[in-house]
């Protein structure tokens, strides 16, 4: 039998079962319930999976979080900023927490809720937007999500709806005896000319341990525009694995962020299909890992249509003895030609124990195309070193100094100024020498 | 497995009921793959005790291996039994003293493929050790080299003549046990060439081999060792043609460099094989097992390949940097036409402090082809200071074909520096336009184009090389335009 079903034993009913589901979606469940029955955990010679091992995951047993535990304010106050106000969603350990959230006044046309109450409300037009992105070949942990689907965010926004403020899916995972495990599972839906940006924040508080298996569908209809940023903070006992699945109409955009700072294990494959001429993608993508931190970046932009554009900036620094993997995949199908792709992805190895693997790869089958990738590892340039040096700012300093740039270059690509703050803060407490901001 | 196993007793006793093992005198092996035949391929070279073991143990291992899948290449399951394991070249009795003694009719045909064997080994002053199938037939200035103390021979001969170096220096950088093709090769390998040169000995001349592959379904399994001392410098050059035929062929060779310290060994391959007709029909399958290992300090090995033929390639010529200071190169231009796969590549392994490589790799893909570079760059914990450079260019003409880039990038040293650039176009119009605008023919102008993208590969080839490549570039992307 394979590991996943000793992880979880057979259950008798699928948590959706709870919000008396319509049968397709009861359906849609249990097939990926199946498929993952059938798939188990990645096997570790999946080239997929070539850099990230599962053992201590797979040796850990978890509980699933049945009910949240209160917060208090102070609780929630490390996880929001006051000077970025939004439309705010919160979830502890999966579930979500009216209490807490506060979606504040929304544009008509607008729907910001929890999925599992718009289920049980037996919310329409849900069926082509719930699991129909889901593919579990790369990860069949998307696959468990779907099955295990309990909760999460459920964004609407109708056709030329703009949102001026950003919508903050907070998912706190709380301190607990036991390791929980949650899959919460989202579905962004952006009509025609709509605009948003959304923050999809998972942060672990001091002392959680367990498993967040995460995945969110975006669909990008025709001239939409997101902004997608997922920031990960979980503890340094917390593993998360996260599948973002996102289908772009024609002339949409999307502008992706994803930082990854915190959590033991963390691995997140973002799958972007550019399926109608003039979709494009920016994905911009930081992480740091220090300790014995393992994180692990999976990018596959799909170019199925012509006039389609793709830029995508990784850069990576590890530290310790933590071990940094980026895989960015661009693929243009046939046919698909006037194709404009590049990839830049660099990283900074700063520790004898640390390290950093990478594989930028293109594969192209159409000819009217300009696809470049440029991948670098390395160290802070000596010159710079000296400079800072010679300068009369010492050794640690320079070196902190140094790397807070090279990660503020992407951190810098945010739109929302708090919330880059509020990453370079976070940021600054690892590096304790750098410039203060 | 177990199927695979069973066939495998099953041929075992089989063979065994026809008294296979006595039959020296054969010319061609009937197909099939089995201890015996090893044992009859040994007996036949009248090889020491030693190799035959060797090759036991690598079929052994073999059995218990699966062809590897994880290249872009698809092709149906291979019968490894419906192959025959060894052919010589009829001509019968001991192997040549010199030229004339070889067969005249074989002569013939090296002369129709443009390879003049005594023009091309007198006037540009190139000993050439010419291996038809799987006999070593002619070597020609092997009496000047071995004043010098260089051995260059078939490694049948090397294994009669110096079993000590054999023995010493075989499967040390790809071993037995390396990958499925490189086990199979172990097992059954026929000749190939053998080259050692003593220390402080420079090459006086360029080495060159051309192989060829003639017999109806004889898989060819040559294998070649290049041993250079302390200070030695070799530039050794590989040249390959296959006559037209219509069922895809086996090739699975094995390279072994060995670099001392300060030595150079500088490895250089046209690859011109079958690739196959229009209709994708036929052509060889080229699986490709070299390797060099700087085992010196201030050691180099230099790997350059024009892959313009073969039905499918899948070739990683590799270095290991074990000695410090040591230098990897990668020169590589591959050309895809037709239906042609290739999935190339190479791997640098920094272990030694203050290693360095470079990978320049062009790719050109036509018609529906596919190209897909596929290279690995490692750094071990160990290699302080190591650095490398890798640029892989991919050129698409036409609308059906693919070109891929699958760089690894592993570094576990803080000091190392790893940059690593791709990019994927077309010939574009405007350059084109250009150059028709100056009364080029839209076909020239295309040459032109694509010999300037090969450019740095091909200033790294010897002279003669570089314009039989360019040519060759010529040949294979005929009618690839408009």
């Amino acid at each position: 039998m394979n590991a996943a079903e000793s992880l979880t034993p057979p259950a008798e009913t699928l948590p959706i079962e709870a919000h008396r589901p319509p049968a397709w979606l009861l359906d849609r469940c249990s097939q990926a319930a199946a498929e993952f029955a059938q798939r188990g955990y990645p096997d570790p010679r999946h080239e997929e999976w070539k850099y990230t091992k599962l053992r201590t995951l797979k040796n850990q047993s978890f509980v699933t979080a049945s009910h949240a535990p209160m917060l208090d304010a102070a609780d929630l106050e490390r996880c929001t900023w006051p000077d970025l106000p939004s439309h705010r969603l919160v979830f502890v350990d999966g579930i979500y927490q009216p209490a807490l959230s506060e979606p504040g006044d929304l544009p008509a046309g607008v729907q910001i809720t929890s999925l599992a109450q718009a289920i049980a409300a037996g919310a329409v037009g849900l069926e082509t937007v719930l699991g129909t992105l889901v593919d579990a070949q790369y990860s069949s942990f998307a696959a468990w999500n779907l099955a295990q689907l309990f909760d999460g965010a459920l964004i609407q926004l109708a056709p030329d709806t703009c949102l001026q403020q950003p919508v903050h899916l907070l998912f706190i995972h709380s301190a607990q005896p036991t390791p929980q495990i949650y899959h919460p599972h989202s579905v962004i839906q952006a009509g025609q000319g709509s605009k948003a940006h959304i923050l999809e924040h998972h942060i672990g508080l001091p002392g959680a341990q367990g498993f967040c298996n995460s995945a969110t569908e975006i669909h990008l209809s025709a001239n939409a525009t997101l902004e997608h940023t997922l920031l990960q903070e979980h503890s340094e006992a917390s593993y998360h694995i996260g599948n973002l699945f996102i289908r772009a109409q024609r002339d949409s955009r999307l502008i992706s962020h994803n930082i990854n700072l915190g959590g033991r294990l963390t691995r997140h494959d973002l799958n972007v299909d550019l399926c109608e001429p003039g979709a494009e993608a920016v994905l911009n993508g930081l992480f740091v890992v220090g300790g014995t931190q393992h994180t692990d970046t999976h990018t596959r932009i799909h170019h199925r249509a012509p006039h389609t554009r793709s830029d995508e900036t990784y850069h990576g620094i590890a530290d310790d003895q933590g071990r940094g993997v980026f895989k960015g995949r661009v693929l243009v199908a046939r046919d698909a030609q006037k194709i404009e792709a590049h990839q830049h992805n660099a990283n900074l190895l700063l520790s004898d124990k640390a390290e950093i693997d990478t594989k930028p790869e293109l594969e192209i089958y159409a000819d009217d195309v300009r696809c470049s990738h440029g991948a670098t590892i390395g160290q802070l340039d000596p010159q710079s070193m000296y400079y800072l040096q010679s300068r009369g700012i010492d050794r640690e300093k320079a070196r902190d100094m140094l790397i807070f740039a090279f990660a503020d270059e992407v951190i810098q690509r945010l739109p929302l100024a708090p919330l880059a703050k509020h990453i370079e803060h976070a940021l600054q407490t690892r590096l304790p020498e750098g410039v203060s901001v | 497995m177990s199927s695979q196993n069973q066939d495998i007793e099953q041929l075992l006793k089989r063979e065994y009921k026809y008294g296979f093992s006595t039959d020296i005198e054969q010319e061609i092996l009937p197909p099939g793959l089995n201890e015996d035949v090893i044992r009859v391929i040994s007996a036949k070279k009248r090889e020491p005790e030693f190799m035959l073991n060797w090759r036991l143990e690598a079929y052994r291992h073999w059995l218990t291996m699966q062809p590897p899948h994880w290249a872009h290449v698809s092709y149906p399951p291979i019968d490894y039994q419906a192959l025959s394991y060894y052919a010589a070249p009829k001509s019968k009795e001991d192997a040549p003293k010199n030229l004339d003694e070889v067969d005249p009719k074989l002569l013939e045909t090296y002369d129709k493929l443009g390879i003049p064997l005594h023009e091309r080994a007198r006037l540009a002053g190139v000993a050439v050790d010419a291996v038809f199938d799987s006999v070593s037939v002619a070597t020609t200035y092997k009496e000047k080299l071995a004043k010098q103390g260089i051995i260059f021979c078939s490694f049948s001969e090397a294994v009669q003549e110096h079993p000590e170096l054999i023995q010493q220096y075989l499967g040390t950088v790809v071993s037995p046990r390396d990958n499925f093709f490189a086990a199979l090769n172990a097992a059954v390998f026929s000749d190939g060439s053998f080259v050692y040169i003593p220390k402080g000995v420079r090459c006086p001349m360029e080495l060159s081999t051309y192989f060829r592959i003639n017999a109806t379904d004889t898989g060819q399994f040559e294998r070649t060792l290049i041993i250079a001392e302390e200070g030695a410098y070799v530039s050794y050059l590989e040249g390959c043609t296959a006559p037209q035929r219509d069922e895809n062929q086996l090739h699975a060779a094995v390279v072994e460099l060995i670099a001392l310290d300060h030595a150079h060994i500088k490895y250089s391959t046209v690859q011109n094989w079958y690739p196959g007709d229009e209709q994708g029909k036929g052509g060889i399958y080229n699986f490709v097992t070299k390797r060099g290992e700087c085992r010196g300090v201030h050691s180099k090995i230099a790997w350059t390949q024009i892959e313009a033929g073969s039905a499918i390639t899948w070739k990683y010529p590799s270095c290991i940097l074990s000695g410090d200071h040591s230098v990897g190169e990668f020169y590589s231009v591959a050309v895809g036409n037709n239906y042609q796969q290739i999935d190339s590549g190479t791997k640098m392994v920094h272990i030694g402090r203050h290693t360095r490589s470079t990978i320049v790799s062009k790719g050109i893909s036509a018609g529906k082809a596919n190209n897909a570079y596929r290279g690995l760059v490692k750094v071990l914990p160990g290699a302080h200071g190591a650095r490398n450079y890798t640029q892989c260019d991919s050129l698409l003409m036409g609308d059906q074909c693919g070109a891929h880039t699958y760089p690894y990038i592993e570094v576990k040293n803080p000091s190392a520096i790893i940059e690593h650039e791709a990019t994927t176009s077309r010939i574009g119009e405007d350059q084109i336009f250009y150059l028709k605008q100056r009364g080029l023919s839209e076909e020239d102008a295309v040459n032109m184009i694509v010999n300037g993208f090969c450019k740095e590969v091909f200033s790294e080839l010897p002279m003669e090389f570089a314009v039989e490549a360019q040519a060759l570039l010529e040949v294979s992307l005929e009618g690839a335009v408009g």
